[in-house]
């Protein structure tokens, strides 16, 4: 079926409306004209759902400094992250979070009305001394208040938004960017945007694991996309299990009820994490204590020989359960019939955050495999990989990233667009994803996409999550490689061209199936353990051999593995310890 | 446990007029109706459309009509509601179809409050200050997550589609309330307007139907006391 195709042109076309987007697009039309591509309408993105807050050195509470924020970060990323970038990030953290407060985010405040700030996983003074007070929040409910109010100020400067238009194809042609194709949810039709600069922000892909954190939509579509035309992506081998994950849901419980007390139990009662970071306790970092929540469980401490343990906040003043942490006392009451003032909280490990994702540098450019910027096409956000989390994120470094990186590729955005020309199209750009609509809108293969989600989510959960073995990995990477070939029978019964949300999921499970077989092959090659990618036949961090970016290109329908190096500016590796 | 949900259909390219169906699927008490949903979708009709993301009530897609009364479908379990659970598309608003409807005139209400901060001073080099109390003033709005559930469940906006609806009056309050907002003046206009908040006959549905537990009604009736105050001082300040 031949869809119609509607034409745009725009400086700058922003794709995804969470953090990353919306700063983007703010800045962007500060000197260009924008428009705002999303999936979802704004408000809905997965940015909403971050609860604990964003990290900056204010010194509002005590004493810190944007160059102890950066360590933590380093070492957080088990010294992976690019050290130049973090830089960049701690410093303009400071600098972004007055900026959302004056655009008006009602963080909450301290008595003498500053913004208030709470402790958080593996962020420390002086250089890993002690936990400190890093984190600016409002409740638990910090990303809600940064999306929405970065929503309101894009309304204030009538940024135009195309909501509920789900990104089909970017063209990349002759090394540079020119426009993305995009379908319409509510009626079918194709659009066409042209565009001087276009810029990913659609976020993360938890969707290809059984146990998550991440909203049904979070199927890294842009990853994927460009992926698929070439361009490179970059330490796919890292992906975060939080862990605290409401058990068997996944829906998150903040770090943030462990920064005002709270204590993880074991079957036993014992506070275990004692045993596993001395110091920073239940505030070590996620990759470790999901580790140390695995290896409970394994050796038999789990709640009553079970596969989750507890979260504790009975010992805690209930008006700070009530008041700093009102959003999970809802979800655990609503979801678990329990009164976490009175109870503890079943939780697991739930898969959270992409380290990894599309190359980029300080201005939020995407760089091919040879590490040079491709000319209009930007990304920022968990899609991008730039890298400030290395091999493992600390907790509020993503609400960092998206608002200091969006407000970069923003920025440049607004710098060079105007000063180029709208770059020339093939003669019909809508052309792949034309086929790829009607081969998945015609296909009578017989097979379902919510089964081979399902088969997916359950390999990677078993073989690519926490803790990974060379066997495990091989099984996961042969069971892929046979729901690649399945998916190409998959059948879409629904035929109607209006808010066809079958074709959309089967859409986006294949961008699932593609950035799972990366993930996999990336950590089948990683013989080391670092941060988030942990193997039990390589237990051991190897800087030798693998102090180095991976970087993960499709070429003849096989993903060739290279590597880039580490920035490394002021902190050199060392071992691991809190 | 199996579960007995009845569905309004429509799909508008192919159906000449919503109808009824029911499926049976598998379900365990403490399962979501998104839950039950997403079941029927994947294992029995591929073809029902609603809208979903974040599946634990933060990003306010699946607000529908279960059972009668406005929920967000991720919020509401199994448990909780007698069978065959009902499931229709939320009213006053044209559905696009099954459960999905359309939502622009809802945005376009919402912007039409200036849904911002107004401030007219220049910002410090820092943070603006405001004392905890100040913070707490408008602290319950700041929690909408624009889902429409109160809107739609509002019998003067079934009544008269032009009322602005609960939803952009708590986004206005959000802001009236704010100590740093600035922008009373730009907002008092729509807010008396014939369609603002006037209409509101304190029903209390839009309360009953916030899954984020906000006090609408109580926002609505502190907008009212506002609007009546600012028009108390200005005639005060007119020369007789």
């Amino acid at each position: 079926m031949a869809r119609p195709l509607i034409r745009h042109q725009y400086d700058a076309v922003i794709v995804g409306a969470g953090g990353a987007g919306l700063m983007a697009a703010l800045e962007a039309s500060k000197g260009c004209r924008v428009a705002v591509v999303s999936k979802l309408y704004p408000t809905r993105s997965h940015t909403g759902a971050a609860q604990g807050g964003i990290g900056a050195a204010l010194s509002n509470v005590e004493g810190d400094k944007w160059e102890w924020h950066m360590f933590d970060t380093v070492k957080g990323g088990d010294y992976l992250p690019d050290q130049d970038a973090v830089e960049l990030m701690c410093r303009e953290a400071v600098e972004v979070v007055y900026d959302l407060e004056h655009m008006g985010l009602p963080f909450n405040r301290t008595p003498d009305g500053k913004i208030d700030q709470r402790r958080f996983g593996g962020h420390t003074k002086e250089f890993g001394k002690a936990p400190v007070r890093r984190s600016c929040y409002a409740a638990d409910r910090t990303g809600h208040m940064i999306l929405q109010t970065l929503y309101q100020q894009c309304i204030k400067q009538q940024v135009a938004f195309f909501d509920e238009f789900h990104l089909l194809d970017v063209l990349v042609e002759g090394g540079r960017c020119g426009g993305i194709v995009a379908l319409c949810i509510a009626t079918g039709e194709l659009h066409l945007f042209q565009a001087k600069a276009v810029l990913l922000a659609t976020g993360g892909f938890g969707r290809m694991f059984k146990v998550t954190s991440n909203a049904h939509t979070l199927t890294g579509d842009g990853c994927a996309i460009l992926f698929r035309r070439g361009v490179p992506l970059e330490d796919m081998e890292f992906f975060q299990f939080h862990p605290t994950g409401i058990y068997k849901l996944g829906i998150l419980i903040t770090e943030g009820a462990r920064g005002e007390g709270g204590v993880l139990r074991n079957g036993k009662g014992e506070r275990f994490m004692e045993r596993y970071a001395p110091t920073l306790m239940d505030l070590a970092p996620r990759d470790m204590i999901s580790r140390a929540v695995y290896k409970e469980i394994s050796e038999g401490r789990g709640i009553n020989g079970q596969d989750y343990v507890h979260l504790d906040l009975t010992h805690l003043d209930p008006q700070v359960v009530e008041h700093k942490l009102p959003d999970i006392t809802d979800f655990v009451r609503t979801y678990l019939g329990l009164n976490p003032i009175k109870e503890p909280i079943p939780v697991q490990p739930t898969a959270h955050y992409a380290m990894g994702g599309i190359p980029t540098n300080l201005h939020a450019q995407v760089l091919d495999e040879a590490g040079q910027p491709i000319p209009g096409l930007y990304a920022a956000g968990e899609c991008a990989c730039v890298s400030v989390h290395g091999a493992n994120r600390l907790g509020t470094n993503s609400l960092v990233d998206i608002v200091v990186f969006g407000r970069k590729g923003g920025r440049h955005i607004a710098e060079h667009a105007k000063q180029m020309d709208l770059p020339s199209l093939p003669a019909q750009p809508e052309a792949r994803a034309q086929e790829e609509l009607n081969r998945l809108g015609s296909n009578l293969g017989g097979e379902s996409a919510a089964r081979i989600r399902a088969e997916l989510q359950q390999v990677m959960m078993d073989h690519v999550s926490v803790y990974r073995l060379e066997a495990g990995l091989k099984e996961a990477l042969a069971a892929i490689t046979t729901l690649r070939s399945r998916y190409r029978k998959v059948e879409v019964s629904d035929r109607s061209l209006r808010f066809n949300t079958e074709l959309e999921e089967a859409l986006e499970l294949g961008y699932l199936l593609d950035l799972a077989w990366v993930t996999t092959v990336a950590a089948l090659a990683r013989t080391e353990s670092r941060g988030a990618h942990s193997r039990e036949d390589f237990p051991a961090r190897d800087d030798a051999q693998w102090l180095k970016h991976s970087l993960a290109t499709l070429r003849e329908n096989a993903v060739a593995l290279s590597s880039k190096p580490v920035a490394i500016t002021r902190f050199q590796p060392q071992e691991r310890k809190y | 446990m199996q579960v007995r949900i009845r569905i309004k259909r429509f799909n508008p390219e192919r159906d000449p007029a919503p109808y009824w169906r029911e499926y049976a699927v598998a379900a365990e008490p403490s399962d979501r109706v998104l839950d039950v949903l997403h079941t029927v979708k994947w294992q029995q009709d591929g073809s029902l459309a609603f809208r979903r993301s974040c599946a634990h009530g933060v990003c306010g897609s699946d607000a529908m009509l279960i059972n009668g009364r406005n929920h967000l479908a991720c919020k509401v379990l199994v448990k909780e509601l007698s069978q065959p659970i009902t499931v229709e598309p939320m009213r006053g608003f044209a559905v696009e179809k099954d459960l999905i409807v359309d939502m622009t005139q809802f945005f376009e209400k919402y912007r039409a409050v200036k849904p911002y901060l107004i401030a007219e001073e220049p910002a410090p080099e820092k943070e603006r200050l405001q004392s905890p109390e100040d913070r707490e003033r408008y602290d319950d709005t700041t929690k909408c997550i624009l889902c429409g559930a109160c809107t739609t469940g509002c019998p003067s906006f079934w009544a008269n589609s032009k009322f602005l609806g609960p939803a952009a009056i708590v986004q206005a309050h959000r802001f009236l309330f704010d100590s740093r907002d600035q922008g009373q003046a730009d907002r008092a206009g729509v807010l008396n307007d014939a369609s603002g908040v006037w209409r509101c006959r304190t029903i209390f549905n839009c309360t009953n139907a916030c899954p984020r537990g906000i006090s609408v009604t109580k926002a609505i009736g502190e907008v009212k006391q506002w609007l009546v105050r600012r028009r108390r001082s200005k005639s005060s300040k007119t020369p007789s």
